[in-house]
């Protein structure tokens, strides 16, 4: 139990997936200029990432392994995360219409986040079981949505680039607003 | 004709560098430029990458079916992606070693996909692989700039040889934050100069680009982009709200049933 809530904190703080490890900075710099819009993208990657790593986990340890095939994660999970964006994209049209207008926009956008494959790769990486793997996935796309909803925050107030020097304004100060919130989460590595 | 090929690659130098001046693949930009090398060895194994996957792509254009491209497209780049990681793997072992998990990363760079969508699927097998090449090129270049500059500061070091006393280092930039920083001073010296750039295009050069259905990069599929995800999203809300009537009409015509 210990052990797992350490992976769940280390991969959520100490580790964050963001502003330690760049992954999914995309997402983090391009959809982060509203509080809401952040929300919801951290919401959805946290779904499809707690998936991603239970398939991705189950398929390796009772397919990949057995076969000796285990070179060919990346295409398998490459591939695995497109299909189950797409899948749950459908299911949730289907099933569950309110929480898909509410993340349905940033669902294709997800394919392609780095976060996702990454963290499946990192479970394989660390030798994870499934219960590990899940816990992880969860750690990290906890770290995404605290570290994408704060920055949304911070760039809400700096939108009307007061006192912001000309040549800072736009990209450079987005990405100096990254650089002083990763030094603030330096300041967790001395949490486990 | 040969220039016609030139052209790309140095186009994709100069002209539009995917990391300064398209803003594209942000995250192996910021994570493997510990040191100039490693941003160099980085840039190499992503350029081998993006000229096979050009060349394969735009060879097979014709045989792909439109609505399947995007997964034909993921299987030859994860495909490619797999090999160069296990040539890494066999030959620079301390490289593969340091760069770890970015490089089966590769595959959701979103350069490659972006170059295979917005330039392969529409020109020829030669002329995509220079693209590659210069694409490829600009992404090691800018690269390897990034990294020289992380590793002059914060390891006083050049390519691994020591230069600068070891009192005088600012570790932090050889850490996270550091990458964010060096990224944001260079983008905002760019500014300074009135380098063209994804953020000093004016609206009329944007309206241009749209106008000639010539993305600035990429077209959003990966909703990787800084300048294009807000306004896919935002536009994607409005058709869903345009779509939701419908829908619950249909919902509600189902359930009558």
């Amino acid at each position: 139990m210990q052990e797992l809530l350490l992976i769940a904190v280390g991969a959520a703080l100490v580790n964050n997936v963001t502003l330690s490890q760049f992954l999914g900075i995309c997402p983090f710099l391009g959809v982060s200029k509203k509080v809401e819009t952040a929300t919801s993208m951290g919401l959805a990657v946290l779904f499809v990432i707690t998936l991603a790593s239970f398939i991705c986990s189950l398929i390796y340890d009772h397919i990949l392994v057995p076969m000796g095939i285990e070179y060919l994660q990346t295409i398998v999970f490459i591939l695995v995360i497109a299909g189950l964006v797409q899948f749950v994209e459908m299911f949730l049209k289907k099933s569950m219409p309110g929480l898909y207008t509410a993340l349905g926009v940033y669902l294709p956008l997800i394919t392609t986040n780095c976060a996702v494959l990454g963290a499946a790769l990192t479970n394989v990486q660390e030798g994870y079981g499934l219960v590990e793997s899940v816990i992880n996935g969860v750690g990290i796309s906890c770290g995404f949505l605290l570290a994408i909803s704060l920055m949304a925050g911070v760039r809400e107030k700096i939108a009307e680039n007061e006192g912001i020097p000309k040549s800072f304004q736009g990209s450079p100060i987005v990405l100096v607003t990254a650089g002083l919130m990763a030094i603030a989460f330096c300041g967790f590595s001395g949490l486990i | 004709m040969k220039n016609k090929y030139f052209e790309r690659i140095y186009n994709g130098i100069i002209k539009e560098n995917p990391t300064f001046v398209i803003m594209l693949g942000m995250c192996p930009t910021l994570a493997t430029t510990t040191s100039a090398i490693n941003g160099f060895g980085m840039g190499i194994a992503t350029t081998a990458v993006l000229i096979f996957s050009n060349l394969l792509i735009a060879a097979l254009r014709n045989i792909i079916p439109e609505k399947v491209r995007i997964p034909a497209y993921i299987v030859v780049i994860a495909s490619l992606v797999t090999i160069v990681e296990l040539l890494m793997q066999a030959y620079v072992r301390p490289l593969y070693n340091t760069l770890g998990i970015y490089i089966p990363l590769i595959v959701v760079n979103c350069i490659i996909m972006g170059r295979a969508e917005a330039y392969a699927a529409k020109h020829s097998a030669l002329l995509s692989a220079c693209d590659g090449i210069g694409m490829g090129l600009g992404f090691t270049c800018a690269l390897t700039i990034i990294g020289f500059c992380r590793e002059l500061v914060g390891a006083g070091s050049v390519f691994g040889y020591q230069i600068i006393p070891d009192d005088f280092h600012v570790g932090i930039f050889v850490m996270a934050p550091g990458a964010f920083l060096v990224l944001a001073c260079l983008t905002a010296l760019q500014n300074k100069l009135k380098a063209p750039s994804a953020t000093n295009l004016s609206k009329a050069e944007k309206a241009k680009k749209k106008l000639a259905g010539e993305p600035a990069g990429c077209t959003g599929e990966c909703g990787s982009c800084m300048l294009h995800a807000e306004e896919i999203v935002d536009k994607k809300i409005e058709l869903k709200k345009a779509d939701c009537p419908k829908t619950e009409a249909a919902a509600k015509e189902g359930g009558n049933r």
